[in-house]
């Protein structure tokens, strides 16, 4: 009993990693060790093969939007909201900042940053790459 | 084994509809659609042996609508896949009965969101990787995928708007149905936006309402009230939950849950008569026309232009009017199952499709998540 309490212990939260990432400016995202899968969002066994050997990596941040919304409220400037594929393989949700929210296209190539959310958490986003 | 004609629909009915007034429960609901359905069917409480529902109100539908309605089911089935539930309590429905855990089951499902103030979503815990976000829960998913079906195929927000068009021109042929005033796709385009490329007319309505379902065996379907209504098929599939990790925005599990309904059900989409396409916004209908192979992937938008999906087009689709005119009461699956069985029927009056045999009901829930096809027919194609 001893040994496992030592051994879950030792074990951090999938989503506490990430957000360690976060803390020091880096997109973490899991690479699967039996099949290559790249897998975001971060857990504890490959969605494509089952395996339980994820290894974190550090996404070098260059992904391209995939599909975008412009969300629009009465008394305020429409916002955005964004999939993103990131180049090492795998989708995820965010925004990207710096241009009206109508005018971000699919096919836009852009570079993750990290923002400060409502709660002084950290949250990534992305802008438009430049050239 | 296949459930092919083992199991009918012996009875449909919706409760009261569209805004019901204070005060009164979905479990109300439940009860008005109970007692209409039963008469529908011919049949009395005391026979109802399976209770099948889902509900965002409730976290265990089945015990406290068997409670409010006074039923001890022998079997009980609170799967919760969204809009598409229902849909799928049919098919589990079915294969209950022939597995002989029940033999009258009783599908249900009220909401009263309207006459409460608004929409009533889901409650899931946030998610750290799509709440920060704040997306806005579901229109901007839908949006997502309508943005990268324009994108690959060439899709415009007038084929979007065509759609609530033809669910406009049905609705005003369905005296239940909420709006039926005129409607133009210039209209459309003239609404409010809201998470682009949809705007307020590319959105589902919010109203109360609710439904019943009586389904039994073939056997004992022959001696109720109104012709049967045979499951010719069904089939589900779900691939994702969250919006970010849909695969392919412009591919629903559809492809694979009306290969399974069309499998069992020995049919293909050409012989379908019917179809109802759970249409929460006006991108569904296209991205199921196109999985459930009534036309090319990436031709939805050509394929509803010129009014083909609208009455006196070539394919009646959505003809009660559907959740964008006719009634969506936070999950709509139930409704449009009903509509199928009354025009295999022939009771839908000005809105009948002539000599309907076989019609296709497709539910649809959480973002283009759950995908549930049943294939329907009346006794001619059993
Ligand atoms: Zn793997």
């Amino acid at each position: 009993m001893e040994e496992l309490s030592e051994e879950m212990a030792s074990a951090e939260a999938p989503a506490i990693t990430y957000r360690r990432h976060l803390e020091r400016g880096k997109l973490g995202y899991q690479r699967c060790a039996e099949c290559s899968a790249a897998v975001f969002y971060p857990r504890v066994l490959c969605p494509l093969c089952g395996s339980g050997a994820l290894e974190w990596r550090e996404s070098a941040g260059r992904g391209t939007v995939y599909a975008t919304t412009a969300l629009h409220s009465r008394n305020r400037d429409p916002r955005n909201v964004v999939l993103v594929d990131l180049d090492e393989g795998f989708r995820m949700m965010s925004r990207v900042e710096g241009l009206p929210a109508g005018e971000v296209e699919i096919g836009a190539r852009v570079r993750f940053e990290v923002r400060r959310g409502e709660e002084d958490e950290p949250v990534a986003v992305f802008v438009r790459e430049e050239g | 084994m296949s459930a092919r004609g083992k199991a009918a629909i012996v009875g449909a009915a919706e409760s009261d509809l569209g805004a019901v007034g204070s005060g009164f429960t979905p479990l109300d609901l439940i009860g008005q659609a109970t007692e209409r359905v039963l008469t529908d069917a011919g049949l009395e409480k005391k026979d109802i042996d399976g209770l099948f529902s889902a509900s965002v109100y409730y976290q265990m539908p089945t015990l406290v609508v068997g409670e409010y309605l006074g039923i001890r089911p022998r079997y009980s089935d609170a799967t919760m896949m969204g809009g598409s539930s229902f849909v799928s309590h049919l098919l589990h429905a079915a294969a209950a009965i022939e597995a002989g855990l029940c033999e009258v089951a009783l599908v249900a499902y009220a909401s009263t969101q309207l006459s409460e103030g608004g929409f009533r979503g889901v409650s899931d815990p946030p998610n750290p990787f799509e709440t920060p976000y704040r997306a806005r829960y579901p229109v901007s998913m839908y949006a997502l995928a309508a943005s990268r079906h324009m994108y690959e195929y060439g899709t415009t927000r007038e084929q979007l708007a065509e759609v609530a068009v033809a669910a406009r021109q049905w609705a005003k042929l369905n005296p239940k149905a909420f709006m039926r005033d005129d409607l133009t796709v210039e209209d459309v385009l003239a609404s409010r936006m809201i998470s682009s490329p949809l705007s307020l007319l590319d959105c589902c309505l919010v109203t109360d309402g609710g439904g019943a379902l009586l389904v039994t065996s073939s056997e004992r379907a022959k001696d109720l009230r109104k012709p049967p209504v045979y499951l010719l098929g069904a089939g589900e599939a779900h691939w994702h939950r969250n919006i970010s990790q849909m695969p392919d925005l412009t591919v629903t599990a559809a492809a694979d849950s009306g290969r399974r309904a069309y499998e069992m059900a020995g049919v293909g989409p050409e012989s379908v008569d019917v179809t109802m396409l759970y249409d929460a916004f006006t991108i569904n209908p296209i991205l199921f026309l196109e999985d459930l192979g009534f036309c090319e992937k990436g031709e939805g938008g050509t394929f509803v232009e010129g009014g083909r999906t609208a009455p006196g087009g070539e394919l009646p689709v959505n003809t009660n009017g559907g959740g964008l005119s006719y009634n969506h009461p936070g999950m709509y699956g139930l409704l449009l199952l009903i509509e199928a069985v009354r025009q295999l029927r022939g009771e839908c009056g000005e809105r009948q499709v002539e000599g309907a045999e076989v019609a296709l009901a497709h539910g649809n829930g959480g973002v283009l998540s759950s995908q549930v096809t049943a294939v329907l027919g009346t006794q001619s194609v059993l």
